[in-house]
């Protein structure tokens, strides 16, 4: 008889990997068969990317041991991983953009003085065929998409000979179609012989296309079962530790008065095109009204028109009755308009402090005689970190923060304003469950004290939880606007395709 | 054309050759660092050193009576510009301090250690020390034209005919020139591949600096037989120049150097035919030449996505 671990591709056992005071992994235990696609799930911070970056050589645990085919391995880097067959492709992919596809590829693999381009860009093709991974060898990367880049690190796994290929959070950055497709790739994968561990936090697609499942939590495994034995419900329970009481939306209280309106509001993208085609939109009191649409139907474009940071080339928006047409960002911050940004990273300063984020807006009433006051930006910190319990001291800088205590940032600044009315775009994109509630609490709090709350997302359940009136915006235009229990996601689909 | 006139062409371009061909060597040097992603602002110095030590060693050489004394210099030269190499790798890359800062110390250090090491070696003496340059090759004496234009140093030829070919091959045809597109655009893809990148960047650097150092002592070698304190005239910043009109591409770096080489021998050629302009406007005009043509040829410059980034391993 053989001992049960030597069928394991992979063993990892009792891992400790401590970052600082933070204990990302604490006595991990982790297997891998040959041939399975194994789901990694948990939320944001609970140490699945930890976990995948020591087995790929990226960090080095404190404690543990790694078996791969049943003999104890000591993964000192990258390299250390190709050489035993593991591949990981990261959230950041390791591409260097002006060089081809091939080149990209065949990077760092290849022995020799010359450099014999046709042949890897023949191997890369046939590769590319074989896995259904469509890319063009010849292609610079810096023109490919997002999506053709991530099918780029595929390859380059592959072309190193991996048994192991890791994906972390490999769909977070693909069209619906894109998905599909890399789904296709990681079942032929799969009859290949190849073992893929699929970082998420997306219950739906480790339930769709998963053998097996092992659920993190707080750097701990939770359990590891087979995939179509659980239900999504057990399974998020599992993930978050408790059930999860997703917030409700509270009826509205009376008919709200306008807050901001516009009025056939024109603007040019950055080449000068029209993309936003005569917007008019009233937002009420009390009222949180949804912008649904397929990305790049003018989205981007009406938020930053209404920030202040694009300028409209027609039309007119006034808040509260005060005419904020083309007015900049701070006279549209003076006029009662909170925004929450669709690029987190461009509404805070990452090499700056959490509390020099949190005053920056307003830095005029943290200064005297152009001194900053430091003791009262440290108080004022303090106050909103334990307000709207952002895990974070003031004096980390930004950068070092989770995708969600970066947008709690974002939000305390705004919502302390009391803000008459709130811009959101995207604000739960690349959260996890526990923080996309808690956002999802704050605008509809926001909503009872009577704000008025213009939510664009591109996440049509999000719409429909918390709007309460819909309206789809389709080729720069606002082409139909519902109350919410009119709204459905066939109707706002076919809406937001253009067909009405 | 009148005889004048093509005399007047011919001598230009003569002399383009023979301007263009120190400018070359530095900023193919230049181009190798910062391909890798360091920008090397030594150049100015490591050029000095390399016209003092080459010209010292030959002065000496020559003196002691041997025949390969202008080698000796050259070679001397190398090894000067190697060792300032390494101490500029030292610096950026293995301690990853300010690549600014660190080049313009090198600078001031070669600077100093000339002007010094010329004092130690030639003592004060009130006649400039010199010595007997290198002679020009021709392959085609007495027919006119070409003759006289391709009656240059052997060193030009190198430039022009081995360096440049030899430096578009190596970057675009080679693994290593692979591995060092790839450390200058993205060192940690370049890591996580398996390349050595603080290796390759100590490569280039160091056989950038060579280059830089064999091209000042061109010019004390080959042009001039002497060193004097404004031998170089700013020309390593113009190969900084040089190397972004380039778009750092070593066949583009041959046309920028032809450029500043042809409006630099142009003025010198306008001064010494009498033009009723100030002569400073003249010296300045290659200069000026160069601004212009950065301004056109610089925007849109493609930098190296490492451009002036140390590289730390997390």
């Amino acid at each position: 008889m053989t001992d049960a671990n030597e069928a394991m591709l992979v063993c990892m056992r009792g891992i400790w990997k401590q970052f600082g005071p933070v204990i990302a992994n604490q006595g991990v235990d982790f297997d891998l068969k040959p041939g399975e696609i194994h789901a990694l799930l948990g939320e944001n911070g609970a140490g699945k990317s930890t976990l995948m970056r020591i087995l790929y050589g990226l960090y080095r645990a404190d404690a543990g041991s790694i078996a791969v085919g049943g003999a104890e391995v000591a993964i000192h880097s990258p390299r250390d991983a190709i050489a035993l067959g593991i591949g990981m492709v990261t959230q950041h992919f390791a591409l260097v953009p002006p060089l081809s596809v091939a080149e990209n590829i065949i990077l760092g693999q290849e022995r020799g003085l010359r450099l014999d381009l046709r042949t890897a860009e023949g191997k890369v093709a046939s590769a590319a065929k074989r896995f259904g991974l469509s890319v063009d060898p010849r292609a610079r990367v810096r023109d490919l998409s997002v999506g053709q880049r991530q099918r780029v690190e595929i390859l380059k796994v592959l072309h190193r000979n991996a048994r192991v290929l890791i994906l972390d959070e490999p769909t977070a950055v693909l069209t619906p179609q894109e998905i599909e497709q890399l789904f296709e790739t990681l079942l032929r994968l799969k009859t290949e012989g190849v073992s893929v561990v699929f970082i998420s936090h997306k219950l739906h697609e480790v339930m769709r296309i998963t053998d097996r499942v092992t659920v993190m939590r707080a750097g701990k495994v939770v359990g590891t079962t087979a995939t179509h034995q659980m239900s999504p419900s057990e399974l998020a329970r599992m993930m978050v530790g408790q059930t999860i009481v997703g917030v409700s939306k509270p009826p509205r209280t009376g008919q709200g008065s306008v807050v901001l309106k516009l009025e056939d509001v024109w603007a040019n993208d950055d080449k000068g095109v029209p993309i936003l085609k005569g917007v008019s939109l009233e937002v009420n009191t009390g009222e949180i009204l949804g912008i649904a649409g397929v990305a790049g139907n003018g989205q981007t474009a009406l938020s930053e028109v209404l920030e202040g940071t694009r300028p409209s080339t027609r039309g007119r928006m006034w808040v509260c009755g005060k005419d904020i047409t083309n007015a900049s960002p701070d006279q549209v911050m003076q006029a009662g308009v909170g925004r929450v940004p669709e690029d987190r990273h461009e509404s805070v300063i990452d090499e700056m402090t959490v509390a020099e984020n949190m005053a920056i807006e307003h830095i005029d009433e943290f200064s005297r005689f152009g001194l900053l006051r430091h003791a009262q930006i440290r108080q004022h910190a303090e106050r909103l970190i334990a307000e709207y319990q952002i895990k974070a001291r003031p004096n980390d800088r930004v950068r070092t923060l989770s995708g969600g205590n970066m947008q709690k940032v974002i939000l305390a600044r705004v919502l302390e304003r009391n803000p008459r009315a709130i811009v959101v775009s995207q604000p739960t994109r690349g959260l996890d469950i526990s923080a996309t509630e808690y956002v999802h609490g704050k605008l509809l709090e926001q909503r009872q004290k009577g704000a008025a709350v213009l939510l664009i997302s591109e996440d049509l359940d999000e719409i429909l939880k918390l709007a309460d009136r819909v309206a789809v915006i389709y080729n720069g235009k606002i082409i139909s606007v519902m109350p919410a229990e009119e709204a459905n996601p066939e109707r706002l689909g076919l809406l937001m395709a253009g067909v009405h | 054309m009148d005889a004048p006139l093509v005399g007047f062409l011919v001598g230009l371009i003569a002399a383009t050759l023979r301007v263009a061909t120190p400018l070359l060597f530095a900023t193919l040097g230049e181009l190798y660092s910062e391909r890798s992603g360091v920008l090397n602002l030594g150049i100015e110095g490591i050029m000095f050193l390399g016209a003092f030590a080459g010209f010292a060693a030959a002065a000496r050489a020559e003196a002691a009576g041997w025949d390969a004394y202008l080698w000796i210099g050259l070679l001397v030269a190398a090894l000067a510009g190697i060792l300032m190499g390494l101490l500029m790798a030292l610096l950026t890359v293995t301690l990853g301090l300010n690549q600014h800062v660190s080049g313009l110390g090198v600078t001031l250090l070669c600077t100093g250690l000339s002007l010094f090491g010329f004092r130690l070696v030639f003592g004060e003496s009130a006649v400039l020390p010199r010595i007997t340059p290198f002679a020009t090759v021709n392959p085609l004496p007495g027919v006119p034209v070409l003759g006289t234009i391709l009656d240059q140093h052997l060193l030009t030829y190198v430039a022009f005919s081995v360096l440049v070919p030899l430096g578009a091959w190596v970057l675009y045809r080679t693994h290593f020139g692979l591995n060092l597109r790839a450390v200058g655009e993205n060192p940690e893809a370049a890591d996580a591949a398996g390349i050595p990148v603080f290796r390759v960047r100590t490569i280039a650097l160091t056989a950038g600096s060579a280059l830089m150092a064999i091209g000042g002592a061109f010019l004390s070698l080959a042009q001039l037989g002497a060193f004097t304190p404004g031998i170089i005239a700013g020309r390593g910043w113009v190969c900084i120049a040089l190397v972004i009109f380039a778009r750092w591409d070593p066949v583009r770096a041959l046309l920028g150097a032809v450029l500043f080489g042809g409006v630099f021998a142009l003025q010198l050629r306008l001064q010494a035919q009498g033009v009723q302009l100030p002569y400073e406007l003249l010296l300045a005009l290659p200069y000026l030449i160069t601004i212009a043509a950065l301004a056109v040829a610089g925007r849109n410059a493609p930098y190296p996505g490492a451009y002036l980034k140390p590289y730390r391993r997390e």
